[in-house]
């Protein structure tokens, strides 16, 4: 089922949480809602539900204007951030309460019989007759996403669905819920703060700030060509080196740098850690070696350039270096930002 | 631009709710006030400013702080053994504590009467001792002990339960005394919740009735609560004085009701979490 | 030795507890629990036969029946009444919710007296709808009906009161979730919302119960207190008790106060269910407990 959001206002009392919003995501894609907290990333989420209604705009099933169907018929599978799995309810019992409530009548067999399906496909046989306070986290999720598929739904929402589980469980749940995706070809939104996660297991991403979508697109578009300094500061770590810019060339302490396309002024150059080189001499930005951090997969350098602003940078683990050393940041790549 | 709300039922709920408060609370205060508004300035402090009323005023106030008191200190006791030791029967105290509140106030009035009677089992023995209790203003004070009593450990107690142990930790290692370290931390993180024990003690005491007219004597000038009064001007077919001195109990009731309603908010507003 | 045990808290020290301990338990042996003894003590000081006369007489019959017809129809109004109103306040926003609130607890903080002197201004001769309803030959004061509209003032707000803090404490998202999955308004609140507050409504109704069933000062002043007819079992109590007749009194309050040993007992029993610990009022001081945050 292909969605399409068109122009969706959200105001809360005085407070608009979601800014005209205009979205497309088609039958079968896999896509991320990704934002800081306050970016209104749920709240159009749960528009999409129908658990909120739109103050403005439309929202498209298909060719079914949506905006007004009440959640009950709106036929969305929901996850929600805490699964909201009813406590008195047994695992089986959850899992086949839409089918219970349907207005489509099934016999007991036909129930059970999905419901042993649906625990297959979410690998959680046998623990039917459990209650939900007494499974893990992760089998929580598993019966949450297992409850929202029992009732065929045209589209799949999941709020921030493994914000609350541990590390190494996220990760597992992420490469399995892709091959779920992959396996019912059903069209899924979900909504996530960790860019990682986004990156890892999207078609597309949807980055939102303040209510407005900043910048869509793969994991691959958004990440070598962030729109703005706040999807590249927001997708992972930056230096912010100060500059100006001339006619589409930035200067930086005597470096020139090309920056077309950025207007005459101040701007801001952001680096990745790996955007930069670190040589004893050459064309780049001078600067000393304040702190040397080691970790797992290479070496950090915190260093202080000439004029006095700090950048970090990665370098392979055997480079030698410590405290003190004078050498030249080397440029690879980065993006100028009007400031 | 109104929109359909997400689950149903805020019509049929409110509108149960709105038409259930209008009729049985609003309505009939709303009557009793006006009713004593209709009494005219002059007339209404004629009835509430009379010597009569005046003195059931002092002598209600008077036993309802005094129990307020006497159930600080008691009532205050007892959430502390019952949150921090262990002792054999701490579970029937426990629950025992419930009963002013089960209690029907006519059962403990007489009870407590009895009791306290000059040849009732207390009674007997304050008597020699020259105490009277029943029929003077110490038997009011008790009966309000006795109904007022659980308000007090019951919004204490899930405090103390609760009172974060590093936090009385952290003033032992910095060496605090057991004194200093009740009074200078446990106390005041209990602050609020006592507080609220005591208005609503207070305030359940000045409209005690039940409990209060078996033990009081009921004697105009010295003995008779506000509450009774009013049902004297009743009985004596007084609507609009009955009405002008049960104003008084009521605006008395919505102040303390305010006053604890600024606590609960500024206690709220302290733990205020995201 | 010190070891193995646990080091001293405050108050721990053996003299401060047991001197605690023993001024609560002689307090409350004093204050509760002696007149909870020499309630069955005089009730029945003239024997089992004493007791059973009393309770055997007509009119304290007829005043046990009106108190359980009163409780009869004020609990169920009452209940209804509390889920609807916590349904409203807890899953929906609108202006005026927290007022609405404090309206509702209104009748736990006025006199019985003042409720029921109210009440006469409403539908005694001198009230807003008394001389309709006298001409229309319709008694609602000095009979039923003033008895039980008195009782629902006094008891309002028990049952709201239970289900509010459990409900505002439970969210909204099992509701959101059954909805999404296609239940009903009706179904999700008997399949989803009832089960996870049955034990609170419980205890709000037990706590009710009680309270219709004990209610003295706003009942006194609306039922005309006729023996025989519009006399509750408490008002009975006061009755006989101004008739001196001691042993009847304290024979009726026995009942009454068995009444409120069964309540405290199921009160204990629901607590183990974990209901009544949400409608404690959250007046905790700032207390960051690390340990509880789930």
């Amino acid at each position: 089922m292909k969605i399409r959001l068109d122009e969706v206002v959200k105001t809360f009392d005085t407070f608009r949480a979601v800014h005209g919003v205009s979205l497309d995501i088609e039958s079968g894609e896999l896509v991320a809602l990704l934002g800081p907290s306050g970016s209104g990333k749920t709240t159009i989420l749960r528009m999409v539900a129908g658990l909120e209604y739109a103050d403005g705009g439309r929202i498209l099933f298909g060719e079914q204007d949506a905006t007004d169907i009440p959640v009950r018929d709106r036929g969305v599978g929901f996850v929600f951030q805490h699964y909201a799995l009813f406590p008195h309810m047994t695992v089986a019992e959850n899992i086949g309460f839409g089918m219970k409530v349907s207005k489509v009548r099934r016999t007991k067999a036909e129930v059970a019989g999905r419901v042993a399906d649906l625990l297959r496909l979410v690998k959680l046989e046998g623990l039917g007759d459990r209650f939900p306070t007494q499974i893990s986290g992760g089998q929580r999720q598993r019966v949450a996403l297992a409850r929202a598929l029992a009732v065929d739904p045209k589209v799949l929402l999941l709020d921030e669905p493994f914000g609350a589980l541990d590390a190494n469980v996220r990760r597992d749940l992420r490469r399995w819920l892709r091959e779920i995706h992959d396996e019912l070809g059903i069209t899924t939104l979900f909504v996530t703060h960790d860019q990682e996660e986004a990156l890892d297991l999207a078609d597309r991403v949807v980055i939102l700030n303040e209510g407005k979508i900043v910048q869509q697109g793969t994991p691959e578009e958004v990440c070598r060509a962030p729109a703005t300094a706040f999807v590249m500061k927001f997708l992972g770590d930056t230096n912010r080196l100060r500059a100006t810019v001339k006619d589409g060339i930035a200067s930086l302490d005597g470096l020139t740098l090309d920056a077309a396309g950025c207007p005459d002024g101040p701007a801001d150059i952001y680096l990745r850690p790996g955007d930069l080189e670190w040589t004893s001499e050459g064309d780049g930005v001078a600067a000393t070696v304040s702190r040397v951090i080691d970790r797992p997969d290479g070496r950090r350098l915190s260093v202080r350039t000439g004029s006095g602003e700090t950048a970090e940078l990665d370098v392979p683990p055997e480079t030698v270096v410590a405290a003190g050393d004078r050498g030249v940041l080397r440029v690879v790549r980065m993006r100028v930002f009007a400031a | 631009m109104t929109r359909r709300r997400v689950l149903p039922g805020l019509p049929l709920s409110l509108g149960i709710t709105l038409f259930y408060v209008g009729l049985i609370v609003v309505l009939p205060l709303g009557a009793l006030v006006f009713h004593a508004a209709s009494l005219g300035p002059e007339d209404y402090w004629r009835v509430v400013s009379s010597a009569r009323a005046v003195a059931s005023y002092r002598v209600t106030v008077l036993s309802a702080l005094a129990a307020t008191a006497f159930n600080l200190v008691f009532g205050l006791a007892l959430a502390w053994v019952l949150v921090r030791y262990q002792f054999p029967g701490k579970r029937l105290v426990d629950a025992i504590v419930d009963l002013p509140f089960a209690l029907p106030t006519a059962v403990a009035g007489i009870a407590l009467t009895a009791l306290f009677a000059p040849n009732g089992w207390f009674g007997s023995v304050l008597a020699e001792t020259g105490v009277k209790v029943a029929y003077t203003p110490l038997g009011i004070m008790i009966a309000m002990s006795f109904t007022s009593l659980p308000f007090i450990v019951r919004t204490v107690q899930p405090v103390l339960e609760d009172l974060d142990p590093t936090l009385e930790e952290a003033a032992q290692t910095l060496g605090g005394s057991d004194r200093s370290i009740f009074l200078r931390v446990i106390l005041p993180l209990l602050m609020p919740a006592l507080l609220a024990g005591l208005s609503l003690s207070f305030a359940r005491s000045l409209g005690e009735f039940g409990a209060v007219i078996f033990i009081a004597g009921n004697q105009p000038m010295s003995t008779e609560i506000t509450a009774l009064l009013t049902f004297i001007r009743l009985e004596e077919y007084d609507y609009q004085a009955a009405a002008a001195i049960a104003s008084v109990l009521l605006i008395t009731a919505f102040v303390m009701l305010a006053f604890t309603n600024l606590l609960q908010a500024r206690a709220l507003r302290h733990t205020a979490r995201s | 030795m010190q070891r193995g045990k646990r080091p001293p808290r405050v108050g721990d020290n053996p003299a401060i507890r047991r001197t605690l301990i023993a001024f609560v338990l002689v307090l409350g042996a004093l204050l509760v629990l002696a007149p909870l003894v020499v309630i069955f003590t005089q009730a029945f000081s003239l024997g089992p036969a004493g007791f059973a006369r009393t309770i055997g007489h007509p009119d304290t019959r007829h005043a046990i029946m009106l108190t359980v017809v009163t409780a009869l129809i004020a609990v169920p109004v009452n209940t209804v009444f509390g889920i609807a109103a916590a349904w409203a306040i807890t899953k929906f926003d609108f202006w005026g919710r927290r007022f609405l609130l404090v309206v509702i607890e209104i009748p736990f903080s006025v006199s019985p007296i003042v409720a029921g002197v109210a009440y006469l201004f409403v539908y005694g001769l001198q009230g807003v709808f008394g001389p309709m309803l006298d001409s229309a030959g319709i008694k609602i004061l000095f009979a039923l009906p003033g008895i039980v509209l008195a009782s629902m003032f006094v008891t309002a707000p028990f049952v709201v009161r239970e289900l509010v803090p459990l409900m505002q404490a439970q969210g909204r998202d099992l509701e959101e979730a059954a909805t999404s999955l296609g239940a009903s308004g009706w179904r999700t609140f008997f399949s989803v919302t009832l089960p996870n507050i049955r034990w609170a409504l419980l205890y709000g109704v037990v706590l009710c119960n009680a309270r219709v069933m004990g209610e003295f000062g706003a009942v006194s002043v609306v039922s005309g207190n006729i023996r025989g007819q519009t006399n509750t079992l408490p008002l009975h109590v006061e009755l006989l008790y101004h008739d001196y007749q001691t042993v009847g009194a304290f024979a009726a309050a026995a009942i009454l106060t068995v009444l409120a040993i069964v309540t405290i007992a199921a009160k204990v029993l629901l607590e183990r269910q974990g209901a009544g610990r949400a409608s404690r009022p959250a007046l905790a001081a700032p207390t960051a407990a690390p340990g509880n945050a789930k």
